[in-house]
């Protein structure tokens, strides 16, 4: 039963501790809080055989996630796949890759769920009644989902034009879904002034220091199924920044309380798409911040906020790490979901499509090469933004339910007959 | 009328204890400068070495300064300027 070793809520800017409580930013400098841990303690409770015992849950790291006991909300979350996935490896021209499949994590399909699980079950530690979230989709979903099942009132504020089945699929758990004109980044800051004025726990805005630790179990499930090791390249889609600089925090932290015993060296590489690529522009441009995109024009609605928060964390991680940022067009992106669909039967959504064709374009441009280990991040699943692909895919051949029709359609096609 | 700026709760205290603060000027730049006239204590809070701090966002009516003229936006009476923590995303 993990103890909660976290001692404070640290701000990124200028370091000041905070006691915990549902709060995001520093009153100094309104730099973002972090969860901040007592890490030596952490080491002299944890060990490798004592993970191995628990369940494959994202809860097993729980020494190092700050919610102490059985966590009350998403206790099953995460412990999903990594997969070796050689065909797209063949595909792409590389030797040895990986897919972390978040696609199929429980229960509503993409990697918010674990950032939600600890979100919520945070907010019900302070005994708050009310929840919600400012969404692109998939957050919506898992917010909706878990919140339901922890017995929580749930408003969830979303852009009035996202793909219907994350509207759906969030609508569905009886959450309060609110559609609001305007961008993603329009919507979130009015979640931060309805957070400020009603103190209700807003999961990415005063809760976002817990929530966002559910990131790092990511990294630990990567490391832990490499055989307590790091990969040489992360691939990771970014949207607000923050995941790919959680996954790398979760690997210096395995060598920081002794579960991993080789420093981290790994290059993190984010993927964006071209009509929302303020990181990505960043660390191409050699900013030191990101420009704003004001109007995100692309398929790929889960990554496109246009002000992502971590931005400059992100491309700073890139740069300090030997890592790089690319983004590509919608077009690329539905090449991508299919070449994963197609090479690997892992059908994500269209995150998971930006990030593989990122990784085909740094191997073209020879920034990643094609003998090392690299990781891919697919963070979503494919059947929530179908929209995407309807177009590229073909329709099926309708004929009567007799052979000689079946046998005279498939002259054209390959099939070896299994009798002469 | 003058121009409004409202002043998000973490900043009240500093601003005594007032959500709203009538301020005069030009541009955001001059409205800012005389709302840290009024209450020096958010003078820390909001600029770093003559700069607004990165984690604080500014809106006049509602639209973000950053796709405006920035600290140059003009305002008039009447005119509503947020101050806004910066947040991130989901
Ligand atoms: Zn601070």
């Amino acid at each position: 039963m993990p103890t909660d070793f976290a001692t404070g809520l640290r701000c990124r800017v200028c370091g000041k501790l905070y006691p915990k409580g549902p709060t995001n930013f520093c009153t100094d400098d309104f730099g973002p809080l972090e969860v901040d841990y007592d890490y030596d303690a952490i080491r002299a409770n944890i060990s490798r055989d004592k993970i191995a015992r628990r369940p494959k849950s994202m809860w097993r790291y729980g020494e190092l996630l700050p919610v102490a006991g059985v966590p009350s909300v998403g206790p099953q979350v995460g412990g999903t796949p990594l997969i070796r996935a050689d065909r797209l490896a063949d595909a792409l021209g590389v030797e040895r890759l990986w897919i972390k499949n978040d696609a199929v994590n429980f229960p509503t399909l993409s990697f918010k769920d674990r950032v939600v699980s600890v979100a919520l079950s945070k907010a019900r530690e302070f005994g708050m009644r009310t929840v919600g979230c400012a969404s692109t989709g998939n957050l919506a979903n898992s917010v909706a989902a878990q919140a339901a099942q922890a017995g929580l009132e749930t408003f969830i504020l979303v852009p009035a034009d996202l793909e219907r089945a994350k509207i759906f699929g969030t609508a569905v758990y009886g959450a309060k879904v609110i559609g609001c004109t305007g961008t993603y980044d329009e919507v979130n800051r009015l979640c931060t002034q309805i957070a400020l004025k009603y103190g209700w726990g807003f999961v990415n805005v005063n809760l976002r220091p817990f929530y966002a630790e559910g990131s790092k179990t990511m990294g630990y499930e990567i490391a832990e199924d490499l055989g307590w090791r790091f990969p040489q390249h992360v691939v990771c889609p970014m949207a607000g920044g923050a995941l790919i600089g959680k996954i790398h925090k979760a690997f210096t932290e395995l060598t920081r309380v002794g579960l991993v015993d080789q420093p981290v060296t790994t290059k993190m590489w984010g993927a964006q798409a071209a009509g929302c690529n303020p990181i990505s522009d960043c660390v191409k441009s050699g900013r030191e911040r990101h420009k704003p995109v004001r109007k995100p024009t692309t398929i790929c609605k889960s990554l496109a906020i246009g002000d992502p928060a971590d931005g400059y964390f992100a491309a700073k991680l890139m740069r300090d790490t030997g890592g790089w940022a690319e983004d590509v067009t919608d077009e690329e992106i539905v090449d991508g979901m299919l070449l994963l669909a197609r090479t690997e039967g892992v059908f994500a959504e269209t995150a998971g499509g930006t990030t593989v064709s990122v990784l085909r374009k740094l191997l073209e441009q020879g920034r990643i090469p094609r003998n090392e280990e690299i990781v891919i991040c697919i963070t979503g699943n494919g059947l929530k933004t179908q929209d995407a692909v309807f177009e590229a895919i073909e329709e099926p051949a309708v004929i009567k339910p007799t052979l000689a029709e079946f046998e005279a359609l498939s002259g054209s096609l390959t099939a070896e007959p299994v009798l002469a | 009328m003058a121009i409004k700026v409202q002043v998000p709760t973490p900043m009240r205290e500093a601003a005594g204890g007032n959500a709203e603060v009538a301020v005069a000027g030009a541009t955001v730049k001059d409205a800012l400068a005389d709302l840290v006239r009024q209450y020096p204590a958010l003078g820390s809070k909001l600029f770093d070495g003559g700069k607004v701090r990165p984690y604080v966002n500014i809106f006049v009516n509602d639209e973000d300064v950053r796709y405006l003229d920035d600290l140059d936006t003009k305002v008039t009476d009447g005119v509503v300027v947020a101050l806004i923590p910066a947040v991130a995303g989901g």
